[in-house]
């Protein structure tokens, strides 16, 4: 602990310190020398491409992917062209840029993805120089080619190719270049003897940095910051100019009094920096330029990478990682010598206090006294994440703690999540996953992205347990991972379609948001239809299924699907996709199994396809359909004779339907049109069309006696029904005597009561009363009520002695009628009595 | 009055410049607008309509702008119709999520009268997702349910999918308005929308026909030259107190009423001017309004009077209630041929001949063969069709000698119970789909003991809703569930009904609780349509055992409504 500063190097103001991030997991054979590197970002992983400098076509130099902790991840020995540079996407995709001007993108683990050109006119030219960027749109590629010219892709996702204009006098490559990304446009910045240029879409201006003093030399290299704000540029006669990348501002000019070129030159800043620096690299120098003019230097014994990151940079060697970064100025503020910054007092109060020293009390009393605990525990707090060593953290950690126990309106949020962040960054720290990432730059990269990273991986153990860890709802969390572990699964060739159907849904279960169709979909792309059929049955939304079994041409199966999902829109979907994929037939013999389908598909073809019905009926030896579909079409058609030869067939297929009752009612409907065109052609009596019922009406109406009898007769219309009609037609013609004489044709088989209550709604009650005596001696009372007569009603009622007809005519009678009142009141008495 | 009307009428489409409003019909649109937009249900016919006018557009070289509206949804086969027609390009489609409508405070509706045939008749499920949406929409709002129980093969269709669409979105937890639901399936109860219908909304419908909570009054109703629409619902004072009455009290309660209305007029006789400006500005347009309502209720009312009483009304309610107590049956057929003999009318002659089929139990093939004949003799013989389609529903059938096919298919059922197998004997179930209404009846006891005198002033159950002879069967079951808190002890009679009820825990989180109130509101989804005396019955059994029912129906429906359904099915 109390050498917590023995690796600080002060400069200027600030102090720097270079902590040991791992000892190498690799075994190199030749260190870094002679090799392409790529290092990602953010701890991402590393690319290793050993150049050959024989360039003899049969040298196949072997392509190397570890972690950043340099635990192999994959190795494959490079077939393709040669290669001018490695870069590594946002999204962790190997490019590798070839000479000829393809791009090559591989994964993580060395499987090739897919590839694009940087434009025709490079494969003659070729690739000099390749530089790989990083900006809000994505991953870039800037090239510089033989022709001098500049070919720039800002998204390599959305690939759009722009060639920059031309540059004056550039002969081959420039002596150094940058890409520079500014107010949402990406530029070139490039040096070409002691001229500087910036390149944009349109033009080419010179350009001269403020301030650079005019013995600097030309420009031999030069570096822009993480964040594209900061630009630094060596020349020749060993000068270091530092200032704002739009060139408007300098921040100093050192003289680093080395005139050999770096090689590599690297900004070394943090967020809220107080130092901005420059680190530089030479064969055996390591050295640290900030806008003061001082240096720190370091040796070095190996060949190193330099990894620029958001607040620091990251020194590979063949043996070491380390990060070199500026101390934060909260770490500075506890752990500089003799601090005395409530901070540093806390960290001290809690040491003492675990030595149960009383001078704990001393301490603590006077942060109180100037009431900085707060300030206290917030720096401890903060302090922690900054540190990369774990007693350290837990030191400050508790030291926080403790004097959080004597706040009383502390907001423990902070703490807390503290604690779990760096929980989780110390676990994604460990060699064997190998990310070493800073609190800071966590935070910038944000939960999400490091959780599709260890996905990426395929560390989904430990993704998982994290997004337990943090509480992260499971639809951004733990399906996400879920998800992409499965899509992996299915790719694992050595594993039966059974077991791996097993094992997804074992894990995945119902965790919300994973979607199963997406699963097979994948396995489908592999070209195991098998497994994907089986992961498919696991999901629930038939609306995902169906169309991915359609895909895969199990129509069958996506028919029975659909069905089962009640989904009649889906099922329209399936049949009409089978009905253009397979031959009637089949189609038909498919349909046949399902009768829900079925029953949907004839609906269809009810209104768009008429004749497919009858096919669809004539396959399945529907005879009682076919029978009906005959007579739907009967009604369609105009001419008689069609009508008729319609029927008829309607009428051999109810036969053999064995309906016996249809085909005798469609054959009574043949006659009864053939009966209703003769008249219709005799009378014009405009019959053709109407029912049975209302033909005869229509027979009557128009006195044609003897042709409805005639079809009484023929098509045994039931009596009453036809006493009824005649009784009807009569009245309102008001033939009065026909209908006397009709009444007296034989006994009525509807009774006279009818008669009565039809001549009463014609209004006629003279007619109506020649009936009265008729009825039979049930209905006596009705029929003199019908005609209002109460008289004749009472005496009907009084004389069947009932009592519930006695109050019928009651309640039929008023004041006036007193006499019958009292006669039938009497009556009721008399009957009540017996 | 259509359901747009409710929402968006026609001087609120002319403020955004609809020029003119036409219905969907067979048949060209005349207008020089250069915007068509049409508003539909995704049916194939009516897109087929559609297509006719643009290529007529297209042929007459006129060119406009078409778009078409499908509520609730897009169907494929509406799409495959227009590509089909060649007519994809020329017309830009969307979708209005439209799935409830409030009639009322608690009566909520689909508006989707065209589920009931396609559902139970075509065996369509296009609907059955809707339902289950609206149903999730209503949980999501007024959730999370402690229970749900459902009776009938598309209940329970609705309820999985309600429960699908819980599980992939996420749960907001709040405090519960609803507690209960029960689903239940038209066909579960067919013998309730084919009485005659007696309580005072009811029988307004059957007779006025209300379209989506307003009825149109003639000018026999008005008493003058005019129709009047009006809108029938709990804001209407007066019909809110008759509207659940039985149609003898409602002569009685409308003169007392107006007696009411006179003393209040009456008030101001004798009034200083200061008292009489206060009433003018208080009272009087309140009362205005009362006497406007009371005297369209009064001339309402005695127009059902006349056409009732032309119609042997109390003869036909006789048949009605004789049919339900299975007495006389003999008389029953003899007055349906009358009916049909005198040719009264088409779907009453139906109505009665369902009734007769459902509580019999299928008609004995003699009577089966001879009523349909008359039947067709009477109204055609394209009705063979309409028997089709009856005999396919259950409700009007030949009784099969020896029930082969029921014996067959229950052990068919038993042995094969899984999802597939049940699908494949649902096309073959209501071939064989028996009624029981007798042996329900009596295990019920729907049919009250017709020897007590029924006082209709007072009901004592929800029989008074038929005038004391009958309790609804949905209804009932509704009660029964509801007391047991489960389908126990009600076994036989799930059997008689063919099965498929459940019960289900609703979501988790719900306060099951007894004392809290939103236990107490009940939500009852009939799947097919509802009728208004079913509705009545309900507000009845909600006062006394105080529940409060909210009803959601695809459609009000009634007799006339569920036969007409059936009739152009074939054409």
């Amino acid at each position: 602990m109390a050498f917590i500063t023995a690796n600080w190097n002060p400069l200027g103001e600030a102090f720097y310190r270079k902590t040991e991030l791992y000892e190498m997991c690799w075994t190199l054979r030749d260190g870094l020398r002679d090799s392409l590197v790529a290092a990602a970002p953010y701890g991402g992983p590393i690319a290793l491409l050993r150049e050959s400098h024989r360039r003899s076509p049969s040298s196949r130099p072997q392509l190397e992917i570890y972690s950043a902790s340099g635990v192999a991840i994959a190795s494959f020995p490079w077939k393709s062209g040669p290669v001018v540079q490695l870069g590594w996407t946002v999204s962790d995709e190997l490019l590798c840029v070839q000479e000829d001007g393809s791009v090559l993108i591989y994964d993580l683990f060395g499987s090739f993805k897919r590839h694009f050109s940087m434009g025709q006119e490079v494969v003659q030219s070729q690739v000099l120089e390749a530089k790989v960027f990083h900006s809000p749109y994505g991953t870039g590629i800037a090239i510089v080619t033989g022709s001098s010219r500049f070919t720039l892709a800002t998204n390599i996702d959305d690939l759009k190719l722009r060639r920059l204009p031309e540059v004056p006098g550039l002969q081959g490559k420039p002596s150094c270049w940058v890409v520079l990304t500014q107010d949402r446009q990406t530029k070139v910045l490039l040096s070409n003897g002691p001229e500087l240029y910036i390149l944009d879409n349109t033009s080419c201006t010179a350009v001269c940095p403020p301030g650079l003093s005019p013995q600097a030399g030309s420009i031999v290299h030069m570096s822009v910051s993480f964040s594209y704000k900061y630009l630094a540029l060596f020349t020749d006669t060993g000068h270091l100019w530092t200032g704002s990348s739009d060139l408007q501002d300098k921040l100093s000019e050192v003289d680093t009094k080395k005139t050999t070129t770096p090689k590599q030159m690297v900004w070394c800043r943090r967020p809220k920096s107080q130092q901005p620096s420059v680190v530089l690299m030479w064969d055996r120098l390591l050295m640290v330029t900030g806008v003061c003019n001082d240096t720190i230097q370091f040796p070095i014994e190996d060949p190193c990478v330099l990894v620029g990151e958001l607040d620091g940079v990251r020194i590979i060697s063949s043996v070491y990682q380390e990060l070199l970064q500026e101390v934060p100025l909260v770490c500075q503020d506890i752990f500089k010598i003799a601090s005395m910054a409530p901070g540093a007092l806390l960290l001290e109060a809690h040491r003492e206090y675990e030595k149960s020293s009383q001078k704990a009390d001393e301490y603590l009393r006077e942060i109180k006294e100037q009431s900085m605990l707060g300030e206290a525990v917030r720096q401890c707090v903060e302090a922690a994440s900054h540190e990369y060593d774990t007693s350290t953290q837990k030191s400050l950690l508790r030291a926080a703690s403790f004097g959080k126990c004597f706040l009383t309106d502390f907001n423990p949020d902070v703490f807390v999540s503290t604690c779990r962040e760096l929980r989780v960054l110390n676990a994604v720290r460990e060699s064997s996953v190998g990310m070493p990432l800073t609190h800071t730059q966590f935070k910038q990269m944000t939960l999400q992205v490091l959780i599709d990273r260890l996905v990426y991986r395929q560390f989904y153990q430990l993704a998982i347990e994290i997004c337990h860890y943090l509480k992260i709802p499971d639809y951004q969390g733990v399906s996400r991972v879920l998800k992409h572990w499965a899509s992996c699964k299915v790719q694992q060739k050595d594993l039966s379609d059974e077991s791996i159907a097993r094992a997804v849904c074992v894990k995945v279960g119902d965790s919300p948001g994973v979607s199963y169709s997406h699963i097979a979909a994948k396995a489908y792309e592999c070209g195991r239809t098998e497994l994907a059929i089986k992961l498919l049955d696991f999901e629930a939304r038939a609306g995902e299924q169906v169309p991915l079994l359609l895909k895969m041409k199990r129509s069958q199966l996506a028919l029975s699907k659909a069905v089962e999902s009640g989904d009649t829109d889906l099922v329209y979907t399936v049949v009409t996709y089978l009905k253009n994929e397979m031959n009637r037939g089949d189609f038909f013999m498919t349909l046949r199994n399902q009768p829900v389908a079925l029953s949907l598909y004839r609906q269809f073809c009810k209104l768009q396809e008429q004749d497919t019905l009858k096919d669809l009926y004539n396959q399945d030896d529907d005879h009682h359909e076919l029978a009906n579909y005959y007579v739907t079409a009967s009604y369609r058609e105009k001419r008689l004779d069609t009508r008729l030869s319609l029927l008829q067939s309607a009428v051999d297929e109810y036969n053999k339907a064995k309906n016996e009752f249809a085909a005798k009612a469609t054959e009574d409907e043949m006659r009864l049109l053939r009966f209703q065109r003769k008249l219709d052609d005799e009378k014009g009596a405009g019959l053709l069309g109407l029912s049975l019922q209302a033909t005869m009406e229509a027979l009557l109406a128009l006195g044609l006696h003897k042709q409805a009898e005639q079809l009484y007769r023929d098509f045994r219309v039931p009596d009453k029904r036809y006493w009824w009609l005649k009784l009807k037609s009569l009245a309102e013609k008001e033939e009065w005597e026909e209908l006397e004489k009709f009444s007296r044709s034989k006994k009525s088989p509807i009774g006279y009561l009818a008669f009565i209550e039809v001549c009463m709604k014609c209004n006629n009650k003279y007619e109506a009363k020649k009936y009265v005596s008729k009825v039979t001696p049930e209905q006596k009372v009705k029929a003199h009520l019908a005609i209002s007569d109460l008289e004749g009603a009472a005496d009907a009622a009084i004389e069947r002695r009932n009592d519930s007809e006695m109050g019928a005519v009651l309640s039929r009678c008023s004041a006036s009628h007193q006499l019958l009142i009292e006669r039938l009141n009497r009556a009721r008495a008399a009957a009540a009595k017996k | 009055m259509s359901p747009l009307d409710r929402i968006a009428n026609v001087s609120i489409l002319k403020q955004h410049e609809v020029d003119k409003l036409y219905k969907v019909e067979y048949k060209p649109v005349m207008s020089t607008s250069e915007q068509l937009c049409f508003l539909i249900r995704p049916r194939i016919q009516t897109v087929k309509w559609i297509c006719d006018v643009v290529n007529a557009d297209k042929t007459a070289g006129k060119c406009r702008r078409y778009k078409l509206i499908f509520t609730p949804q897009k169907f494929y086969a509406c799409e495959a119709v227009l590509e089909e027609e060649g007519i994809f390009g020329d017309v830009s489609t969307d979708e209005w999520t439209f799935n409830l409508l409030p009639l009322d405070e608690d009566i909520l509706s689909l508006e989707l009268p065209e589920f009931f045939q396609d559902y139970f008749l075509a065996g369509d499920q296009r609907w059955v997702r809707t339902a289950g949406t609206a149903l999730h929409l209503l949980h999501s709002l007024y959730g999370p349910f402690s229970k749900v129980y459902g009776i009938g093969r598309c209940s329970k269709m609705v309820y999985e999918l309600w429960r699908e669409q819980v599980e992939e979105g996420e749960q907001k937890a709040h405090q519960a308005e609803i507690g209960k639901v029960f689903l239940i399936d038209r066909d579960v109860d067919f013998v309730t929308p084919l009485c005659s219908q007696v309580v005072y909304e009811g029988l307004v419908d059957d007779i006025f026909r209300i379209k989506c909570g307003c009825v149109e009054f003639g000018p026999d109703v008005t008493s003058s030259d005019k129709s009047v629409k009006v809108m029938l619902n709990s804001q209407d004072k007066v019909f809110n107190e008759i509207r659940n009455e039985h149609f003898s009290n409602v002569f009685g309660f409308l003169s007392q009423k107006a007696r009411n209305l006179q003393t209040a007029y009456d008030k101001r006789r004798g009034m200083d001017i200061k008292q009489i400006k206060a009433f003018v500005s208080e009272e009087l347009k309140g009362l205005k309004q009362e006497h406007r309502q009371l005297s369209l209720h009064i001339g309402a009312s005695e127009s059902i009077m006349k056409k009732k009483t032309k119609q042997d009304f109390q003869e036909l309610l006789k048949t009605e209630h004789s049919l339900l107590e299975g007495f006389e049956i003999r008389e029953c057929i003899s007055f349906i041929e009358e009916h049909m003999n005198r040719q009264v009318s088409m779907i009453e002659s139906l109505r009665l001949l369902c009734l007769l089929s459902i509580t019999e139990n299928g008609l004995l093939p003699k009577d089966y063969r001879s009523l349909k004949a008359q039947y067709l003799q009477s109204y055609g013989v394209d009705h063979l069709f309409t028997f089709v389609s009856l005999r396919q529903l259950g409700l009007l059938v030949e009784q099969q000698p020896g029930d082969t096919l029921t014996v067959m298919e229950s052990k068919v059922g038993k042995l094969v119970n899984d999802k597939t197998a049940g699908k494949l004997t649902d096309a073959f179930s209501s071939l064989a789909k028996k009624s029981n209404f007798r042996a329900l009846s009596r295990k019920l006891s729907l049919v009250p003991k017709s020897d007590e005198e029924y006082d209709l002033r007072v009901p004592r159950d929800m029989a008074y809703i038929f005038s004391g002879a009958y309790i609804p069967l949905s209804c009932k079951l509704i009660e029964q569930v509801l007391e047991r808190d489960s389908w126990t002890g009600l076994e036989e009679v799930t059997r008689l009904l063919n099965g498929h009820e459940f019960a289900a825990a609703g979501s988790s989180g719900a306060d099951l609780s007894e004392k809290n109130d939103a236990q107490r509101i009940i939500l009852v989804m009939f799947l097919g349509g509802c009728t208004f005396s079913e509705i009545s019955a309900l507000r009845f059994l909600g006062r006394e055992r105080g529940y409060r029912f909210i009803v959601v129906t695809t459609a009000i429906t009634n007799s006339s409504r569920l036969l007409e359904a059936l009739l152009d099915n074939h054409v």
